[in-house]
């Protein structure tokens, strides 16, 4: 199926100089939530707004439901409903009128049934008539919300959606998100928060410097979660292992030191007495031994961390 | 199915509305200011310095500076409306919506300046009206009238957005006005006509784009100017060519609006 979103090749260089994508190539599929990990600074806000047409990219082709962004902008746009990070609302203007504003701007007729339902899933109904300046925090990013699916988007991007909101505003956003993929909507969010991802998403990319780093199904990335490391560290290196332990698929560590054995915790059996079985009967004898969980978080960590 | 090149006229209707909500929420300032000043106006010098002046080419003192008052709120009303229109939302960053919409460039200064412009009419109108509690005024042309007001304050609203997008506080935002715009209406033959200079002066005034301006409109209404019509309306023309070739090119190069 053709993705709803296609990203080939992007960069962008600032006018300060600044790096902020590196050819990033990502594709999207339809009616998935995709999120989007990676430290601040990473370039997750720059590829959102190159996306939105808020900044102009350097370099890259972007299709959006297949019209390139920026010859056929209309069509592209029309499609997109973005949330951005910071909490930049008006002040004076009301509820009901910002919403419908946002609906205008992107060229649909005056619709207030769906404002009012767009309004009532996001629990701003009761404050339709009060100026933006006058609510909270939390009620002003549900405004936002409230904007950008004004127009009935087909792709919805969140930037940042649950940074600084508190934990009722973050379930409601949950559901408001799995409401809109039962709707057919493609959900974009970025994050960095790991838990988010875990929870909501059905494929994860990390990016890190300007550079999409991986990209992975969910379930795979919980999978490999799921896995353990033993290492045996030995008392002689050994250099080739014995026929008798090939059912173990060991990784040799550095200078035959070691042996690593990876195992899933889920598993029924986790073949570890067999292997401590084999291993005596080879004759490899090791002085201590650790296990390791790899979490996503330390995948995570791993992927961003700077190797100096 | 909409063609995907066609105007998007419900965006431009957005902004417009949106802009003008925001003329009549603060309609004391909006409305009220101008008519407090205009009849200070009067007062000073219509009464003070009329009673010495008397006339000014046979028009009587107070009904001469109908057409410069009206025009210097129209200059400085355009400008200061339209600055503000797009100053704010890139200041306050919801600008970040009108950028990812589709719409055009045409569609964005359509939407501001048309409002702008609106505002400042409405504004020039209500001066007009106040004008003649306090002067029998009779227009001439009144075509030539009409043709004046919207062109001035549609050129001057496009002047306005340019500033609005040039500015990056709200310093600069009040610099033109103030140091540019003020000045140039004061003495561009709003108050006097640019006869009653000694040579030097006069010869300097017509460097002045706003005597133009003046004077067509004053000829709109008595039939006379300090300059020929032909020049004002053509000035007038050029002014507004200019600032629409400005917004054609801070467009093209997305300067200070995209990264």
């Amino acid at each position: 199926m053709q993705p709803i979103v296609s990203i080939a090749n992007l960069s962008k260089v600032y006018a300060s100089g600044l790096h902020a994508l590196r050819g990033v190539t990502l594709d999207i599929a339809k009616g998935e939530i995709f999120a989007l990990l990676g430290p601040n600074g990473a370039g997750k806000s720059t590829l959102i707004n190159i996306v939105c047409g808020i900044v102009t990219p350097s370099e890259g082709m972007i299709r959006v439901g297949g019209h390139d962004i920026q010859s056929q902008y209309r069509a592209a746009r029309r499609m997109i409903g973005l949330v951005p990070q910071e909490l930049t609302t008006d002040a004076f203007e009301k509820v009901w009128d910002t919403v419908s504003f946002s609906r205008g701007l992107f060229g649909l007729p005056r619709d207030p049934g769906h404002i009012e339902r767009v309004l009532k899933d996001l629990a701003l109904y009761e404050k339709r008539e009060s100026r933006i300046m006058q609510l909270s925090g939390g009620m002003k990013r549900r405004v936002l919300i409230a904007k950008a699916l004004a127009h009935e988007p087909k792709v919805l991007f969140l930037d940042e959606p649950t940074a600084g909101v508190d934990v009722e505003l973050r379930q409601d956003m949950w559901r408001l998100v799995r409401r809109l993929r039962e709707q057919g909507v493609t959900v974009i969010l970025t994050t960095h928060y790991i838990e988010e991802a875990e929870e909501m998403a059905d494929r994860v990319g990390v990016i890190r410097k300007g550079e999409i780093i991986l990209v992975e199904e969910k379930v795979e990335l919980m999978r490999k979660l799921g896995k353990k490391q033993l290492t045996l560290h030995l008392r002689e290196p050994v250099g080739t292992l014995p026929e008798s332990l090939a059912r173990h698929a060991l990784q040799v560590g550095e200078g035959g030191r070691s042996l690593i054995y990876t195992y899933e915790t889920r598993g029924e059996r986790t073949g570890i007495t067999g292997l401590l079985g084999d291993l005596a009967d080879a004759g490899i004898a090791f002085t201590d031994l650790d296990t390791s969980q790899s979490s996503l978080e330390d995948i995570f960590v791993d992927l961003v961390r700077e190797r100096a | 199915m909409k063609g995907v090149s066609m105007l998007n006229v419900p965006a431009v209707l957005a902004i417009y509305r949106f802009e003008m909500a925001r003329f009549w929420r603060t309609a004391l300032q909006s409305i009220v200011a101008p008519v407090i000043s205009t009849s200070l106006y009067f007062v000073v010098f219509g009464a003070a310095i009329g009673s010495r002046v008397q006339t000014v080419d046979d028009i009587p003192y107070g009904a001469f500076i109908v057409p410069g008052l009206m025009m210097l709120s129209l200059l400085t009303q355009s400008v200061s409306n339209a600055s503000f229109g797009i100053y704010f939302p890139r200041f306050a960053g919801t600008i970040y919506e009108i950028l990812s919409a589709p719409i055009s460039p045409l569609e964005v200064v359509l939407g501001f300046v048309g409002a702008a412009a609106t505002k400042s009419i409405v504004i020039g109108l209500i001066i007009l009206a106040t004008a003649s509690l306090f002067v029998p005024l009779h227009i001439a042309h009144p075509f030539w009238m009409v043709f004046f007001l919207l062109l001035t304050a549609l050129t001057f609203s496009l002047f306005g957005f340019v500033i609005g997008l040039w500015a990056d506080g709200f310093e600069k935002l009040q610099l033109v006005p103030l140091l540019i715009v003020t000045p140039l209406t004061f003495l561009g033959g709003s108050f006097y006509s640019i006869e009653m200079l000694p040579p030097f002066w006069r010869a300097v005034s017509l460097f002045n784009p706003v005597v133009y301006l003046v004077s067509g409109f004053r000829w709109a209404f008595f039939g006379r100017g300090d300059v020929a019509v032909g020049v004002s309306i053509a000035a007038t023309l050029a002014f507004l060519t200019l600032c629409l070739g400005l917004v054609a090119y801070i467009f093209r190069t997305g300067y200070r609006l995209k990264s």
